[in-house]
């Protein structure tokens, strides 16, 4: 049981550590460093910029996208390399937030399913961050339930013709390009009726349209689709298999182990430190350490357990579902969380933005922080594959699953 | 990195899981809990064959000199086991003090009969409410005889010795505090079984008046080999919490497998799924916690202190939590004597109290974080 590298580990991190030392924009650490869930900012310059060119010049160096193979734009680098470079990137690593649906889901699903061709021509300038991927699964009537889309695909010649709906559309409004799981048979059950393409998202016909969030902020998008046509090249795997090709797609989401989730915990350590109650210092309160304590034991837990799946990802073993636990934990701990530093500040703690307490830090996790528990699979998908997946517990009854699909009745949105 | 246990240390795990199944199963745990017998003497000779109650134990004492990591692996299967011992008073507290801060002849006596099964120890620590804290040491030393009253002991109605926290000045600070070493087979002691919430391991209150002792360590020296003590107890404590976190749990998702109501089998049902899957998250959280204390324990690191609170409350809590639903997750017949839900229940909540209770943890852990971004 030990921390150490092995040589080669150890040798792979010098060298990352010396490039980035050379090459990062250093002018934005600190503000990297600070941000929290649902305040990312750079005060003085376009964040999307600054990433764009940060992974350029990664790309450039050999650094993007290290697990992808060289030919498309990675360094065929091994899992564990992957998780070395995010340590020694560390508040740097903030800025892939704009890549990370296209580096993680959709260039694998290319690579998978692709044709040669276009894995040559789409892949490099992805991993380079010089053209943004999304990925538009969700629906208004899906919500977890993702096979029950409803965005028609109709083949026309060549090509196909798409009218429907997607929603939550992460970075839609800064996208290039987008992966795309539709209906091509509504007369089979869900599962086994959709088709996957890939498209261009200035293809005539589509239209974004940001949806402003609770927080206030827009980071996610509603996408419509008005006869839309995508050339038979561009579909990923075959007719009516769309829901195989989606689950790789969901697969390589979870493999992204090792990039911290955010707790809060440091945050209301710090905080809590140097505050004054009326009673005293923060810190040296019962109540306040007893909630700190609690946290902590849930922060350190969430750390190495993450340190554990890295140890096994060094001796070449898959990730597993019980993975799973690092988004439902930190998800509901950073909204606890941003609760209790608001209640640390009474009534001042209703105001927000620049003019409230460290410049309205846990206000803005506190509005931002539901989302993390629905994103990518809710605290209850989340369980129930841990329940099915780890435990072996039966799965969930699905009275749709031999109904075809246009028979399954549907309302309300998700 | 390898944050994992070794092969061989995997190994030690699975030969004392198949140990325990054949020679602990809950028929032989409940043969004490009915009170039959204070502790399974067979077990404990079993174990001391096996070389397991000297596992940390150096060589020249009688023991097999493997280490920490080796100890963490047969506590996490002596807690899976439920097992009716006095493993963690002999081998975690009396143990770990004597090779902390014993000399050179009291090693030489006790370790080898810990060793080899013939001798039981305990520490004597409390007296009455309260938590770890030299001014709860009311007991006094004074020319070689103690005087005063511990309680709870555990498994102090077996022990063939103690070490006795005991107070040995006035200036109200740390100092304070002595340890001494108490042969209980000498006679000098008033021994009374108190009963408890866990029944496979019991509990004694200790009158001492004007009882021989002599010291254990160095005069003042008391209250930092206590903390040391209960560090490193806090640590294999948490592996037997995970074992029982991890037995609670298989028996909650059994049962729910087995279990068919409203037509089909219950862990379908979300409620009870859910539930499975929270103590699952507890229990792989008190893992992990666990792991980097025992790391810390095993290279002596400077983050010991604070790795061994944090294992403590995280397993505390996973144990709980575990016992508990699990009881929930069986119905009705979780409740009952019958069902072996309660054994596990019982040495959960024992256990959280042990030590120290949660609080006080909570309280160390934050204390020690401060000192170490004060560092």
């Amino acid at each position: 049981m030990n921390f150490d590298d092995t040589p080669q580990e150890a040798e792979f991190r010098s060298l990352a550590r010396a490039w980035i030392g050379a090459n990062a924009p250093r002018q934005y650490e600190d503000e990297l460093r600070k941000s929290s869930l649902g305040r990312t900012v750079l005060k003085n310059a376009n964040i999307l910029e600054v990433a764009k060119a940060w992974q350029k010049k990664k790309a450039d160096a050999g650094w993007a996208c290290l697990h992808w193979p060289k030919e498309y734009g990675g360094r065929g680098s091994s899992p564990i390399e992957r998780v070395i470079w995010q340590q020694e990137e560390g508040p740097f690593g903030q800025l892939s937030r704009m890549f990370i649906i296209g580096h993680g889901m959709c260039g694998p699903t290319m690579m998978a399913f692709a044709r040669e061709e276009h894995k040559r021509t789409y892949l490099p300038p992805l991993a380079s961050g010089e053209k943004i991927w999304c990925q538009l699964f969700s629906e208004p009537a899906g919500g977890s339930d993702v096979a029950g889309l409803r965005t028609r695909a109709e083949k026309d010649g060549d090509d196909w013709v798409i009218n429907g709906q997607k929603i939550w559309t992460s970075g839609a409004h800064y996208s290039d390009y987008g992966i795309l799981l539709t209906r091509t048979d509504p007369t089979v059950p869900k599962h086994k009726g959709l088709t996957m393409f890939f498209l261009d998202m200035k293809s005539p016909g589509v239209e974004v349209r940001p949806i402003k969030q609770a927080s206030g902020a827009s980071d996610f998008n509603e996408v419509y689709f008005t006869n839309v046509r995508i050339p038979d090249h561009q579909r990923l795997g075959e007719v009516g298999d769309g829901w195989n090709v989606s689950l790789t797609t969901l697969m390589n989401e979870r493999s992204a182990i090792g990039a911290a989730v955010s707790t809060g915990f440091p945050e209301l350590f710090e905080y809590c430190s140097s505050l004054m109650l009326d009673d005293g210092p923060a810190i040296e309160d019962r109540a306040v350490r007893s909630k700190l304590a609690n946290w902590a034991v849930k922060a350190s837990g969430l750390k190495y357990t993450s340190m554990r799946a890295i140890s096994a990802l060094s001796k070449g073993e898959r990730p597993g579902p019980e993975n799973s636990i690092g988004k439902l934990v930190a998800g509901s701990m950073i909204q606890d969380v941003a609760t209790y530093a608001l209640d640390l500040q009474g009534a001042a703690g209703v105001v927000s933005g620049e003019d409230a307490e460290l410049a309205g830090r846990f206000q803005a996790m506190l509005l931002r922080a539901p989302g993390t528990r629905v994103e990518g699979g809710t605290d209850e998908i989340m369980r129930n594959i841990i329940a099915e997946r780890v435990l072996g517990l039966p799965g969930d009854i699905r009275v749709d699953k031999d109904v075809p699909f246009n028979k399954i009745p549907t309302k309300g949105r998700g | 990195m390898d944050f994992d246990f070794s092969d061989d240390q995997k190994q030690l795990r699975d030969q004392a899981r198949k140990f325990l199944a054949e020679k602990c199963s809950p028929k032989a745990v409940r043969v004490v809990l009915d009170g039959k017998a204070p502790y399974d003497k067979e077990l404990w000779k079993g174990l001391a064959e096996m070389g397991f109650l000297g596992v940390a134990i150096p060589e020249e004492f009688g023991g097999a000199g493997a280490g920490h990591l080796e100890l963490c692996v047969i506590a996490e299967e002596m807690g899976r086991a439920n097992a009716p011992v006095p493993f963690s008073s002999t081998v975690y507290l009396a143990a770990e003090a004597l090779l902390i801060a014993g000399s050179e002849a009291q090693k030489k006596k006790w370790l080898p009969a810990i060793a080899s099964g013939e001798a039981i120890g305990t520490l004597a620590l409390f007296e009455g409410k309260g938590n770890p804290a030299p001014k709860n040491v009311k007991l006094t030393a004074a020319n070689g005889v103690l005087n005063g009253v511990k309680k709870p002991v555990a498994d102090g109605a077996i022990a063939d010795f103690a070490v006795v926290a005991a107070r040995t000045g006035s200036s109200g600070r740390e100092n304070d505090i002595s340890l001494f070493l108490v042969d209980l087979r000498d006679g000098g002691v008033e021994v009374k079984n108190l009963t408890n919430l866990d029944p496979t391991r019991g509990q004694a209150e200790f009158t001492f008046k004007d009882c021989k002792a002599e010291p254990l360590g160095a005069a003042g020296e008391g209250w930092s080999i206590l903390t040391q003590v209960l560090d490193r107890a806090a640590v294999l404590c948490a592996f037997e919490q995970v074992g029982g976190s991890d037995r609670a749990l298989e028996m909650g998702r059994d049962y729910a497998l087995d279990r068919i109501a409203f037509g089909r089998q219950i862990g379908s049902f979300q409620a009870v799924k859910h539930m499975l899957a929270d103590m699952y998250v507890s229990a792989t959280l008190a893992r992990s916690n666990s792991y980097y204390g025992a790391w810390a324990l095993s290279t002596n690191a400077a983050e010991l202190p604070e790795a061994a609170a944090a294992a403590r409350i995280s397993a505390t809590q996973a144990f709980q939590h575990c016992a508990k639903n699990n009881i929930q997750v069986h119905g009705g017949m979780g409740f009952t004597w019958e069902f072996d839900c309660h054994m596990y229940y019982r040495r959960a909540n024992a256990m959280a109290l042990g030590l120290g209770s949660l609080s006080y943890w909570e309280d160390q852990l934050i204390d020690r974080m401060r000192k170490k971004n004060a560092a």
